[in-house]
């Protein structure tokens, strides 16, 4: 910790903070990023854009008034024997500084309008893809390509909790990043699925709201392949700061390959659903799902928190009917933070954390749930 | 007629009765002064709370869970429990006596509006030792996460909120009528000091924005416990709706907290400049501009929701809009300093600060009324970093600023020169330190109400938080020093304290007599 003092002591000195501030991110030093950065869309180049034309006005007319203020302050101190005079209006001044504001905010309008109407040019998009807040993850869906995938933080809870060292990516990782092409327009339909969650790219000046019930638009253009790493910045519950968004653009070859990977996969999983799975396999499985998507609530250890996430440990509904324990998953609780797990998890997951839910912390049904019986549980419906 | 208010002397029955049952301005300008102390204390733990925790990635302290109720009860406490009754408290303490008046006019109102407050924060505040713990929605509280996602205990909230917003109803009706029907003969409207015009114009907002955010709660009550949709899509209803409806009342309530800070400093920097305040009419003006402005531009907090481009625009431009009136404010301020003759006690030390940080919240404003760069911005810490230099360095630093003003006219005693100006440079030194990189931190990335962050933002969280420990000990000091200059400070018994003083208030004895103009002054 001291060490880290000591560091940031020498870079609060360091011309690299000039340097940050006036060309934005140094790829060495994304610690010492100071500023926004410009990004590899048009729309967040514009963004940056005007957000420079405001800082550069805003300093300048800072330097200017303050420079008065602090003239003002040394000069007509009593202590230098500085008498007070007596007037208290001018109307010609008054008027300058009502109409010289105006006039300059009305040259701001024009760049600021100029940079909207592009963030808005959502027509003509070459790919959908439709975007979809959970608490807390991310939907990816390509529309009409018959590829969808959930988006979850890799971190794990021994990270975040300091029972093991902080990897390099730290809440900055995903499961499954969403991918897309270069050189291709991306247009991405925004909603929610249970509260209000917003989609944060930095680099592609994208930020928009995911309401449930409401679809917005928001689009991507760009030529440079990388990762972008991104954010949720709507407040949606516990797991807000664990649900980053990750972005991986690819050359086109390179996204079409991926694409046909995905629905290999998605054919696969099909065909292999019926598979007879052991105890101990669905036990390490059911484990690892637990902790995805169920612990940030229910608690590692199945305790919950008291009055607001019921205990799964010793629950009537853990230790209950089989079919009940499904339902739950698949229908949610109505009014409640627990959702419908239908669309997120795989019928493999889902039998795999029921099995997991059933028979871990002294819980010892002692059955085994087969991903054939959440498929039986929904062709039932 | 003239009788003097129990004191201790008379035995702790007569004296807790004095101020319960008491309808004088002065007692429950105390009051509302202590209560908001008492609440600006429990936020700012709440604030330590969340600095410490942010400290360092990873969870140490605390669980996520807890630590959105702690950024949730912070901004409730802070705004609706310390910044408003401080106002309100000055205004009681000082309307009257500058505009020589012999009290509120409403008085037993003025005591039950009082009274009420701290029920609705006990309510408030008793929700984290239940089951579900407090609020964790957000100062925002946007549904649906604060209805059908919300803890049981979401309903105390709601009650609370209903019996804060009939309090601060009562008060400003308060004050406008004690304004519009008690002033002085010859104190006509454009000799009123600029506090009081801040605080009339506070209060109409006031009257007029609380309905609505009882409006939002209540709508927030039915869709809970009677089966209503409006904020959920499910049943047809709107989350948006919400954001619109919090937002009429949520940006008007930010003037609403600054408003009667601009009167406190146009109060306090003629005094020390001993010069008049320059512009006063264009003073009233553009405070009233603001105020009308205020009520027409709330979708600003709006721009990723996703509005059609025509509202984006016009909410924009209605923006940028504000920057003039608050302008002519700030150069009004540094034309009165110039060519004064100023001297720099703690009052006017507070209140220089203010009009620099200020100003620096504004810049920020304006570059967040640009909608293409603001969705960078957005609920990121750039919008933490400047609600807080417009908050903080405004409303509270001009509280304190007010407090170290009047308190030797309220009680007779001076309290420590040095004190409070180490005061104020512990305070200023340690606010920049804690806002200033939290701007970075929201440029290259941090959004806001993160319980963890990734390493990258690491460093500055540090110094943000080591500079909040430095600003919540700043307020330990101007504990210590109200109360000794209470106790044990310094007698003085000059009527205008302070050279360059005018004002009806300072023509009166110090310390003020428990009744002052029982006969109205003349105003020439
Ligand atoms: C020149 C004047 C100002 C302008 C142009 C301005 C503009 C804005 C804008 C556009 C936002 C929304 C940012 C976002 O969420 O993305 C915002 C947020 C905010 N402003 Fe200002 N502002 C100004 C002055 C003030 C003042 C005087 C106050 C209060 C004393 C204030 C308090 C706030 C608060 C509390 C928020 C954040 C609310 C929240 O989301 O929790 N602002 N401001
Ligand atoms: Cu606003």
């Amino acid at each position: 910790m001291l060490k880290r003092a000591q560091a940031l002591f020498l870079s609060l000195l360091s011309p690299a903070i000039a340097l940050a501030m006036a060309g934005g991110v140094s790829a060495e030093s994304a610690t010492r990023q100071l500023n926004m950065p410009q990004g590899v869309t048009e729309v967040s180049q514009a963004a940056y854009d005007i957000h420079m034309i405001m800082m550069w006005i805003c300093t300048v007319i800072g330097i200017a008034v303050f420079g008065f203020m602090f003239y003002v302050m040394y000069a007509h101190r009593k202590s230098r024997g500085a008498v007070a005079a007596n007037f208290h209006e001018h109307h010609v001044v008054e008027l300058i500084w009502t109409i010289v504001p105006a006039l300059i905010l009305i040259v701001m309008a024009i760049p600021a309008t100029s940079a909207l109407l592009k963030v808005y040019d959502t027509e003509n998009a070459d790919i959908d893809i439709k975007v979809t807040g959970y608490q807390w993850k991310w939907q990816y869906e390509y529309i009409g390509e018959g590829v969808k995938f959930m988006s979850e933080l890799r971190t794990s809870q021994d990270e975040i909790y300091g029972r093991a060292p902080k990897g390099e990516h730290y809440l900055r990782e995903v499961t499954q990043p969403l991918v897309i092409p270069t050189g291709k327009k991306v247009r991405f339909l925004i909603t929610g699925n249970d509260v209000i969650h917003s989609w944060w790219v930095p680099d592609f000046g994208v930020k928009r709201d995911a309401v449930p019930g409401l679809f917005t638009a928001a689009w991507a253009k760009t030529d440079v392949p990388g990762t972008y790493v991104g954010e949720c910045t709507e407040l949606c519950g516990i797991g807000h700061a664990f649900m980053p968004v990750v972005v991986e653009v690819k050359e086109e070859a390179e996204y079409n390959e991926w694409l046909a990977g995905k629905k290999e996969e998605a054919a696969i999983y099909k065909s292999t659903i019926g598979k007879e799975w052991s105890f101990d396999e669905l036990m390490v499985r059911g484990e690892e799902v637990y902790e995805r998507s169920c612990a940030a609530c229910h608690q590692s250890d199945g305790n919950g928190i008291p009055g607001v996430f019921p205990a799964l440990k010793d629950s009537p509904i853990a230790l209950g009917a089989k079919e009940g324990h499904i339902a739950v998953l698949i229908d949610g609780v109505a009014g409640t933070s627990m959702q419908s797990f239908a669309d997120q998890l795989s019928e493999v997951d889902i039998a795999a954390v029921v099995h997991y839910e059933r028979n871990a912390w002294g819980n010892d049904v002692g059955d085994i749930t087969q991903p054939v019986d959440v498929l039986n549980y929904k062709q039932g419906q | 007629m003239a009788h003097g208010p129990a004191t201790l002397a008379d035995g702790w029955g007569k004296y807790i009765s004095r101020w319960v049952f008491t309808t004088n301005h002065k007692d429950i300008g105390t009051l509302y002064l202590w209560f908001s102390f008492a609440m600006f204390i429990m936020g700012g733990a709440f604030a330590m709370i969340i600095r410490a925790e942010l400290f360092q990635p990873g969870m140490q302290l605390i669980k996520p869970e807890f630590f959105n109720q702690m950024t949730t009860m912070h901004g409730l406490v802070m705004v609706f429990g310390a910044i408003m009754p401080a106002f309100v408290g000055l205004a009681n303490w000082l309307i009257p006596m500058m505009i020589g008046a012999p009290d509120m006019a409403l008085p037993r109102m003025n005591n039950l509006s009082f009274w009420i407050l701290p029920f609705a924060f006990a309510i408030l505040t008793s929700t984290l030792f239940m089951e579900g713990g407090g609020p964790n929605f957000g100062w925002t509280f946007y549904a649906p996460l604060s209805t059908t996602y919300a803890p049981d205990t979401v309903n105390y909230f709601i009650f609370g909120v209903h019996i804060m917003g009939a309090s601060s109803i009562m008060g400003s009706i308060n004050i406008i009528a004690t304004v519009m029907n008690m002033r002085a003969p010859g104190m006509t409207y454009m000799k009123m000091p600029l506090f009081v015009w801040t605080w009339v114009i506070t209060a109409f907002l006031l009257v007029a924005v609380m309905p609505v955010l009882a409006g939002a709660v209540t709508m927030m009550l039915m869709d809970i416990n009677f089966g209503t949709s409006f904020f959920d899509a499910a049943g047809g209803g709107d989350p948006v709706l919400f954001q619109h409806v919090f937002w009429f009342f949520g940006h008007p309530e930010v003037y609403i907290i600054i408003l009667p800070a601009f009167g406190v400093v146009s109060q306090i920097i003629p005094t020390f400049s001993r010069k008049p305040l320059f512009g006063y009419s264009s003073m009233v003006y553009a405070t009233a501009a603001i105020a009308f402005l205020s009520f027409v531009v709330w979708a600003h907090h709006m721009f990723t929701v996703g509005m059609p481009i025509a509202g984006e625009l016009y909410f924009m431009y209605a923006t940028m809009l504000i920057a003039v009136p608050t302008g002519v404010k700030v150069f009004n301020w540094i034309t009165t300093m110039y060519r004064g003759s100023l001297t720099f006690e703690t009052p006017m030390l507070f209140s220089i600060a203010f009009v620099i940080l200020f100003t620096f919240g504004g810049f920020t404003g304006m570059m967040l009324s640009i909608a293409a760069a603001d969705m960078q911005y957005h609920d990121t810490y750039f919008v933490v970093a400047h609600f807080h230099y417009v908050m903080v360095a405004g409303a509270v630093f001009s509280g304190t600023a007010a407090v170290y003003y009047w308190l030797p006219k309220w009680c007779g005693k001076m309290y420590n020169e040095t004190m409070g100006k180490v005061q104020f440079w512990i305070a200023f030194i340690g606010f920049n330190i804690t806002f200033m990189p939290q701007h970075f931190l929201g440029l290259a990335g941090m959004p806001r109400r993160y319980a963890d962050y990734g390493l990258q933002f690491a460093d500055w969280n540090m110094v943000s938080s080591i500079g909040a420990f430095m600003y919540g000990g700043a307020q330990i000091l101007f504990l210590f020093n109200v109360i000794r200059t209470i106790g044990w400070g310094k007698p003085t018994d000059d009527p205008q304290v302070w050279e360059g003083a005018e004002g009806l208030e300072w023509t009166l004895p110090t310390p003020a007599p428990y009744h002052t103009f029982a006969t109205p002054p003349e105003v020439k």
